[in-house]
């Protein structure tokens, strides 16, 4: 059963803040969903391996070789907030 | 004779031929785009000037805007991206670039990716040139649209679970998913890092075939991409179905599918049983579970992929009016609920409630086996099959708004295009017909790994054998 | 009531390859903030990771040497979490395969020999760093180090000390420098450790709560955080108390162990296989490939060289805490055979040399044959031991062979007896009380007498034979 305490939760595991009936909207959306792949249980899969990469790839590598790097600009070129060399947040308390 | 209603082969031809030039050519299609972007919004941004080219294959191709080009804007249809200009070309960006594309980017999409009608875009939905109240498809209705208005000469989607080929459907264009692993995803803003594929929409098959010649390849910056030599997909451009086995999934053609839809794909069933193809009704046993699986699947993967959208670095950063828990979080809770809009909040809760502490194995480890087992289906049939023929979609391109409200009934739309991108097959859509509101029905078409060449002889013996690739919509 | 301390340790260590975990970007230290970045290790939306093979193989290697087994199927997997400096908002790490588990190491504790196991070890990489800055009312972030290459090593509960802690690391950072993977160094930050402390009455098998200390900066902090929250369990459970289970900041200025500001809720990281990496299996052919790499390791090398050099205890650990230092030591041993001569030497004035200079062995430019050419010169009369240190400064400092410098700053002691004896006649004639007192019976006053000779001759003089020739003169007189 998911409820609006369920919903409050994983919103605030994904870092989503809900207002006021968000929560609740939410909730029967998810319900909804979740009662629809439960489905699933039908299914025998004991003995099934579960598929993670559906290619038939393993040991993809790279060399230990330096590439060029972005330059300070570039890298802060996009920064929503910057100052000096660096992205600047709210302080953050520790 | 305009240009917007030619195919790139058809275009190049001119080109060789000496009767125009790249420069008129783009001209030509930049003036298209403005024009008729009011009408479809296919664009969220207009092109400014062409940029430069020369190359061999100087076209204007259009870009979904959740392919990274460097330094242009990039959104992915959300907010929380507003201003973002990625240092770099995405890997089939480079490609495109290099044989001399003219790059446009900006095609409009569903928010992230996430939805089957590009209504949830937080620049607007975008309008099927064939019928403007009606949707496009999605996610990459924004490019399968551009590519049905003659906006673009061609364009590039992304499909996780049908995102490519259901547009192309349902704005009458063909749309390809190629095997998982064959075109690179560096620089595709990631959905479902285990199903997205980036894939060319075109005018036809032969623009297809020429599009994905230039998009396919290793790529070393992309672990999952695959280093296998890349055919000349054009030499596949041949009429001969002689002998080849089709399979008729009998899950695919269930209640619920528009009569219309059903009789089209039948009727294209029979104009390959009347070339000499052999046609044998086959099972996917585990059909019926792929919308769960990948519903689970696909949104694990999208709330992880869409963690690092937190207002820290790039994009959107909202701080609340008042503060309630410290700066750092509410900065975060903030940035996403004004950011993201409905569905991407949806499905990355969904996302983050199956992998939570708990129902992991309830789920996400569930829905891997079930994974399994549709892979599984595939290569059974494809032990009796050469090439696996089906509806793209059960339904035409329904109202704009008429779904939206529902989120499962949308998912339900992806139902036959979904479990291709679970098995990493490749998997295209081409036109087979209208239904009595002239809206486009899709065909789709199916074969194991790495076998883009039966795909492309199938449906361009399909198609050379059909008058609808040659139908333009009327704008 | 008697307490048992039950403690273990998990340390992280940035593995020295030339770039990072899973881009090309330079893998290094101190650069000016965010030039070392690009779309991988920035998490820009469309990056992707691929694995760098050298820390693979590092990997394999660290967990050889800790006698762990090498699992043949390794994967990576997300751990999801908020923080401004994990840019993708989940660290790619290793969760159910990672790369070695089940080992030990073994660790030398007051000469008692101690085996600390070793639960598993883990590659992932590294986050960026934060400063806080109160002037700005803000906390900045620099990416340069997120994706450095880091091998999570994890013990087992084993430690029953403070001191078996500080032991523990002693020997796992020398084990790992030996390896060359990694340079170890606390206040470089390539080595970083949390301590899991919980105490138990003694007898009692089952474990007590557990809380884990954070912020320790260096080994002594380590140590002197452990038995600073030692006693503070130790007081609560006696005063009828409950541990609570907690995260908990060492505060090197007051000494004390402090609760976290920000109340931390319990992580729920929604592991999940990395769909951007495909999966690695190894060979055992491969696996023993490393192996046969592996360089000796710290104290089996200290236990052959107390056995083919008759060193002792404490000289073979002087020795092969530098492993450079202890392979310099056997390449003199091919060119002279007074073992204890030269270890006397490279414990004594080369090291030295070294820390004066703050400077690597490999840096002194100093061969094994002019380290013997230097010891022979002493013990053959041509210079004192005295002098011998400073021709071993010179030859550090102009690159010039022994015999050169020695030529030409003179340094040659002076051998011939009738030079020398004019001296000793100087010095006897200076210090008629002296020669008094050696004849009252103060032999060691002779010291004093060879000390003023050695003066006059500017230490160009063998003390030992001015001893003897000051005795015979005495004797004559």
């Amino acid at each position: 059963m998911i409820n609006t305490n369920t919903v409050n939760y994983i919103a605030s595991l994904a870092r989503l803040h809900l207002d006021e009936g968000e929560a609740g909207k939410f909730a029967r959306n998810l319900e909804d969903i979740i009662h629809y792949v439960e489905q699933l249980n039908k299914l025998d899969v004991k003995d099934v391996k579960p598929t993670s990469h559906v290619l038939d790839v393993e040991n993809v590598f790279r060399a230990d070789a330096v590439t060029p790097s972005l330059s300070n600009d570039q890298a802060l070129g996009f920064a929503v907030d910057r100052h000096k060399g660096f992205y600047k947040v709210p302080k953050i308390i520790e | 004779m305009n240009f917007f209603d030619q195919t790139a082969h058809e275009l190049l031809a001119l080109l060789k031929e000496g009767k125009t030039t790249s420069e008129a050519i783009a001209s030509s299609f930049m003036t298209r785009a403005k024009v008729v972007n009011a009408k479809t919004n296919a664009f969220i941004r207009l092109p400014e000037a062409a940029p430069d080219s020369c190359g061999v294959i100087p076209l204007p191709i259009g870009i979904k805007d959740n392919i990274c080009i460097k330094n242009a804007l990039t959104t992915c249809g959300s907010r929380i991206l507003v201003g973002f200009r990625p240092p770099y070309d995405a890997g089939v960006v480079e490609k495109v670039k290099d044989s001399g594309g003219i790059v446009l980017g900006g095609l409009n999409m569903d928010e992230f990716a996430f939805g089957s009608s590009t209504e949830t875009s937080a620049y607007g939905p975008v309008r099927n040139p064939w019928d403007q109240a009606h949707v496009p498809g999605g996610s990459s209705g924004g490019s399968a649209a551009s590519v049905a208005a003659g906006q673009v000469v061609w364009a590039l989607g992304s499909d996780t679970g049908g995102s490519v080929r259901q547009p192309a459907s349902f704005c009458g264009v063909v749309g390809l998913k190629p095997t998982y692993g064959r075109v690179s995803r560096y620089g595709l803003v990631a959905f479902g890092s285990s199903l997205d594929q980036i894939g060319p929409l075109t005018k036809d098959v032969t623009d297809c075939a020429m599009l994905l010649n230039i998009i396919a390849g290793f790529d070393r910056r992309d672990s999952t991409s695959v280093d296998r030599p890349v055919p000349d997909y054009t030499k596949a451009l041949v009429r001969d179905v002689k002998s080849l086995r089709i399979g008729v999934p009998r899950e695919y053609f269930i209640e619920g599918i528009q009569p219309a839809v059903l009789k089209a794909v039948r009727d294209a069933i029979d104009v390959l049983k009347n070339a000499g193809a052999v046609v044998k009704e086959i099972s996917l046993p585990h059909t019926q579970y792929a919308v769960a699986v990948y519903y689970i699947v696909a949104t694990a993967e999208a709330s992880s992929n869409l963690a690092r959208f937190d207002g820290v670095q790039y994009g959107l950063r909202v701080l609340p009016d008042k503060a309630r828990k410290t700066a750092l979080v509410d900065m975060y809770e903030t940035t996403r609920q004004k950011g993201f809009g409905d569905e991407a909040k949806r499905r990355i809760m969904l996302g983050t409630y199956v992998l939570s502490s708990g129902y992991y194995d309830a789920y996400y480890l569930r829905a891997q086996k079930v994974r399994t087992l549709i892979k599984q289906d595939f290569e059974k049939a494809f032990a009796q099959c050469d090439a696996i023929v089906c509806p793209t979609s059960p339904t035409t391109a329904f109202r704009i708004g008429e779904k939206i409200a529902d989120p499962l009934a949308m998912y339900l739309s992806d139902i036959f295009t979904i479990p291709a991108n679970l098995a990493g097959i490749p998997a295209v859509s081409l036109p087979c017909g209208f239904d009595a509101q002239k809206l486009p029905i899709g065909l789709q078409i199916m074969t194991k790994a790495f076998d883009e060449e039966t795909l492309l002889r199938v449906a361009f013996s399909y198609e050379q054998a059909t008058p609808w690739h040659l139908e333009r919509a009327k704008l | 009531m008697e307490f048992e301390t039950v403690i273990g340790l998990e340390v992280h260590l940035q593995l020295n390859t030339q770039t990072k975990i899973f881009c090309g970007c330079r893998n290094a230290f101190g650069n000016e903030p965010n030039t070392n970045v690009c779309p991988v290790c920035l998490g820009l939306p469309g990056s992707l990771p691929v694995l760098n093979r050298q820390v693979l193989l590092n990997g394999i290697k660290a967990g050889l040497a800790l006698n762990c087994e090498i699992n043949t199927f390794v994967k990576f997997d997300r751990k999801n979490y908020y923080y401004p400096d994990l840019p993708k908002g989940y660290q790619i790490s290793q969760y159910d395969f990672p790369i070695a588990k089940k080992g030990f190491l073994t660790v030398v504790s007051d000469g008692k020999e101690k085996r600390i196991g070793i639960t598993r070890a883990h590659l992932e990489e590294d986050a960026g760093k934060l400063i806080h800055d109160d002037s700005l009312n803000a906390s900045l972030v620099d990416y340069n180090r997120t994706g450095t290459p880091l091998i999570e090593i994890v013990s087992e509960p084993d430690m029953r000390s403070a001191q078996d802690a500080y032991d523990y690391l002693t020997a796992l950072k020398l084990t790992l420098q030996y390896l060359d993977v990694s340079d170890c160094d606390m206040e470089k930050g390539s080595l970083r450790c949390d301590a899991n402390v919980s105490i138990r009455p003694k007898g009692e098998t089952k474990l007590g709560t557990k809380t884990e200390l954070k912020n320790l900066n260096s080994f002594k902090a380590v140590k002197s955080a452990i038995e600073y929250e030692v006693e503070r369990q130790q007081r609560i459970v006696l005063s009828g108390g409950k541990i609570v289970q907690e995260t908990l900041l060492w505060d090197e200025n007051k000494g004390v162990t402090i609760t976290m500001r920000s109340k931390e809720e319990a992580h729920d990281y929604r592991y999940f296989p990395e769909p951007d990496l495909v999966p690695f299996t190894l060979t055992p052919a491969e696996i023993d490939a490393v192996r046969q790499e592996l360089p000796e390791l710290p104290y089996v090398k200290q236990k052959r060289l107390q056995a083919e050099y008759g060193l002792n205890e404490y000289d073979s650990f002087v020795l092969i805490n530098d492993r450079a230092m202890a392979d310099f030591f056997e390449a003199c041993t091919k060119l002279y055979p007074e073992f204890k001569k030269i270890c006397n030497w490279i414990t004594g004035p080369v090291m030295k040399e070294t820390n004066e200079r703050k400077m690597a062995l490999a840096e002194l430019h100093l061969s094994p044959e002019k380290m013997v050419a230097l010891i022979r010169s002493v013990e053959d009369g041509t210079i004192s031991n005295l002098v011998g240190k400073d021709v071993l400064t010179a030859v550090i400092d102009t690159g010039k062979d022994v015999a050169s410098v020695i030529r030409e700053k003179g340094l040659a002691q002076i051998s011939d007896d009738s030079a020398l004896e004019k001296i000793i006649e100087e010095v006897l004639k200076e210090n008629p009380q002296v020669i008094d007192q050696i004849k009252a019976g103060k032999g060691s006053a002779t010291g004093f007498l060879v000390g003023q000779a050695m003066k006059k001759m500017q230490g160009k003089a063998n003390p030992k034979k001015l001893n003897d020739l000051i005795q015979r003169r005495l004797q004559n007189a």
